[in-house]
């Protein structure tokens, strides 16, 4: 129950340079503007958690990531590289893996497929090493290799997005509601899964998340958005301490 | 009895024809949500190159039948498929993205260029392909009936059931083909996994093409003749048999080719061959009355 073991370290955080770096973005739906010029760093080794009501953007920050839909202004680089005007699948290309709104399963592939589906970008080399570490990581998987994503229960198909996203060995995890629609002891599973990668193999993450409490406990950094734009950032501990942030998203929350 | 078999044998032979074909509507169905107007079309050039090199190889070059064969079958999918994915490359993906009708007219404009381009390569008359492989068994004779197998016929069912193996092996084992299912199930999931989604698209145009063209080579073979209105009447029933199947469904373009194959010759021997058209597309309406996902068909496409 120690905050030592449950919290993240925050020394990896200090400084070094952002892996990814989001700058002044804007985001329109047809004319309906989303987000409203958002500035955001991921560091290398870190877990960055992402909180907001619903509406306010953060899926839309997620995929804009990827380039669909397209920022219509400012930049986004990863790893120093500018890839807001890089088409979606070369952004994937660059390692980085989204676990999206929805889950997105492959309805009508096995789960077999889906995981290598995810690992694509390896061009499976390590495929049979990296699908038993998914195995080791959500057993329930394994049980049920060959059955269609889309028969899938709706937490067996989050551990499969998730798990799909691993495989193509990310250097940076997207994770978009990882907790959505789980219960309780699964969420907790997934976000032991997490923490552990991090720790032990330097996955960095960035997460949004509706569960607060958990994640923001997870993670090193927190931002928290308000329609389409950053309104408060600090590490993860500042942020669930900050009064405004608990009225706002953790008074009432089951933790 | 001896009818029966006959029509039968003759059926299904048309039938594997038709399922060639129809797999190319029911793929770029399932990946574009299209119905590629011009693929009758691009199946009559897929004959029309391959009465060609038979021409040049076997009346020119002089090369036995069997090494034409495999020669022009190809040549016939390599040209077949470059023209499509030019097709697809000029006419359809630049209005992707735009109103649903815009790339549906756009195929017919194809269809109509395609067309009115084999009748100008071509001339008024058609040109008839001198028989390539003669003969047949004799399964069954009494004095008034035979019934009877041709070689051609054992030359196109082999080389259909050869293909279709090889065709399902790709889309149900390669990477290529997961790649293409999986843009038919999201194409946005797709490329968030690195799929190159308009290369996919494109591949499956050649593919699609690449069948096509191969029941132009048999087409060609059977009828020994090929000309630049052939494209629409096979074209619009491979589509009937895309529907009756289940469009979107492989199993089912090539379940529905080979129903729609035996209608119209069972039709032609019992009633009246002047409408065994007629015959085939009443299916088409009935079908889409009925039985609007066919009888391999999802019931209802998942949203994505
Ligand atoms: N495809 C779209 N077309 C038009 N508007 C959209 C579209 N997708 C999202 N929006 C709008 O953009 C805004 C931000 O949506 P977004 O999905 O990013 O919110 P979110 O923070 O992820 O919410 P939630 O917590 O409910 O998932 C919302 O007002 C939403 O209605
Ligand atoms: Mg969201």
């Amino acid at each position: 129950m120690s905050t030592l073991t449950e919290t993240a370290a925050p020394v990896a955080t200090a400084q070094g340079p952002s892996l990814l770096a989001v700058r002044g973005v804007k985001t329109y739906y047809g004319n309906i503007i989303a987000l409203k010029g958002v500035d955001l760093d991921v560091r290398q080794g870190e877990i960055v958690t992402m909180i907001g009501a619903n509406g306010a953007g953060k899926s839309t920050l997620m995929m804009t990531i990827f380039g669909s839909p397209r920022a219509r202004e400012g930049s986004i680089s990863f790893d120093g590289r500018d890839i807001t005007q890089m088409p979606t699948h070369e952004i994937a290309r660059l390692r980085i893996a989204q676990s999206p709104e929805g889950r997105r399963v492959f309805p009508r592939m096995t789960v077999y497929e889906n995981l290598q589906m995810g690992a694509s970008i390896n061009n499976f080399a390590h495929f049979e090493q990296d699908l038993e570490r998914m195995f080791a990581l959500f057993p329930r998987l394994k049980e049920r290799i060959s059955q269609r994503g889309g028969t899938l229960s709706g937490g067996e198909q989050q551990m499969l997005a998730i798990a799909r996203a691993l495989m193509a060995r990310p250097r940076l995890l997207l994770l978009d509601e990882p907790s959505l629609g789980l219960a309780p002891l699964i969420v907790r599973q997934i976000f032991d899964a997490i923490r552990m990668l991090n720790r032990e193999e330097g996955l960095t993450v960035f997460l949004v998340e509706q569960n607060a409490y958990h994640a923001l406990k997870l993670a090193h950094r927190g931002y928290v958005m308000v329609n389409g734009v950053i309104t408060m950032q600090g590490t993860g501990r500042e942020l669930l301490a900050d009064p405004q942030v608990r009225a706002a998203y953790l008074e009432g929350g089951h933790h | 009895m001896e009818v029966f078999l006959q029509q039968l044998i003759n059926g299904l032979t048309l039938g594997s024809i038709y399922g060639l074909i129809a797999i190319g509507y029911t793929m770029v169905f399932g990946i574009i949500g299209m119905v590629n107007f011009a693929h009758g079309d691009v199946f009559m050039v897929g004959g029309f190159i391959a009465l060609m090199c038979f021409m040049i190889l076997t009346a020119w070059l002089g090369l036995a039948v069997i090494p034409s064969l495999l020669l022009v079958l190809l040549i016939g999918m390599i040209l077949t498929g470059l023209w499509n994915w030019t097709i697809e490359r000029v006419a359809y993906r630049p209005l992707r993205g735009s109103f649903r009708l815009a790339p549906l007219i756009s195929a017919i404009g194809m269809s109509i260029f395609l067309a009115n381009l084999v009748q100008v390569l071509q001339g008024p008359r058609n040109k008839p392909l001198p028989p390539m492989i003669q003969g047949n068994f004799v399964l069954m004779g009494s004095e008034s009936t035979t019934v009877v197998l041709a070689y051609k016929q054992i030359v196109i069912v082999v080389v259909t059931v050869a293909l279709l193996i090889a065709f399902w092996w790709l889309v149900q084992k390669t990477p290529l083909g997961r790649a293409q299912r999986a843009c038919e199930q999201d194409r946005k999931m797709a490329a968030l996994l690195g799929i190159d989604v308009d290369r996919t698209i494109s591949i499956t145009f050649v593919i699609g093409a690449a069948l096509a063209a191969v029941a132009g080579v048999m087409y060609l073979m059977y009828y020994g003749v090929v000309s630049f209105s052939d494209g629409f009447v096979p074209g619009v029933k491979a589509f009937t048999a895309a529907v009756l199947g289940g469009i979107g469904s492989l199993p089912g373009a090539v379940l529905g080719g080979l129903l729609i194959g035996l209608i119209e010759t069972m039709w032609s021997a019992y009633f009246t061959i002047d409408y065994k058209d007629v015959a085939a597309f009443s299916i088409l309406a009935i079908t889409l009355i009925f039985l609007p996902t066919g009888i391999l068909g999802r019931p209802e496409v998942e949203k994505v």
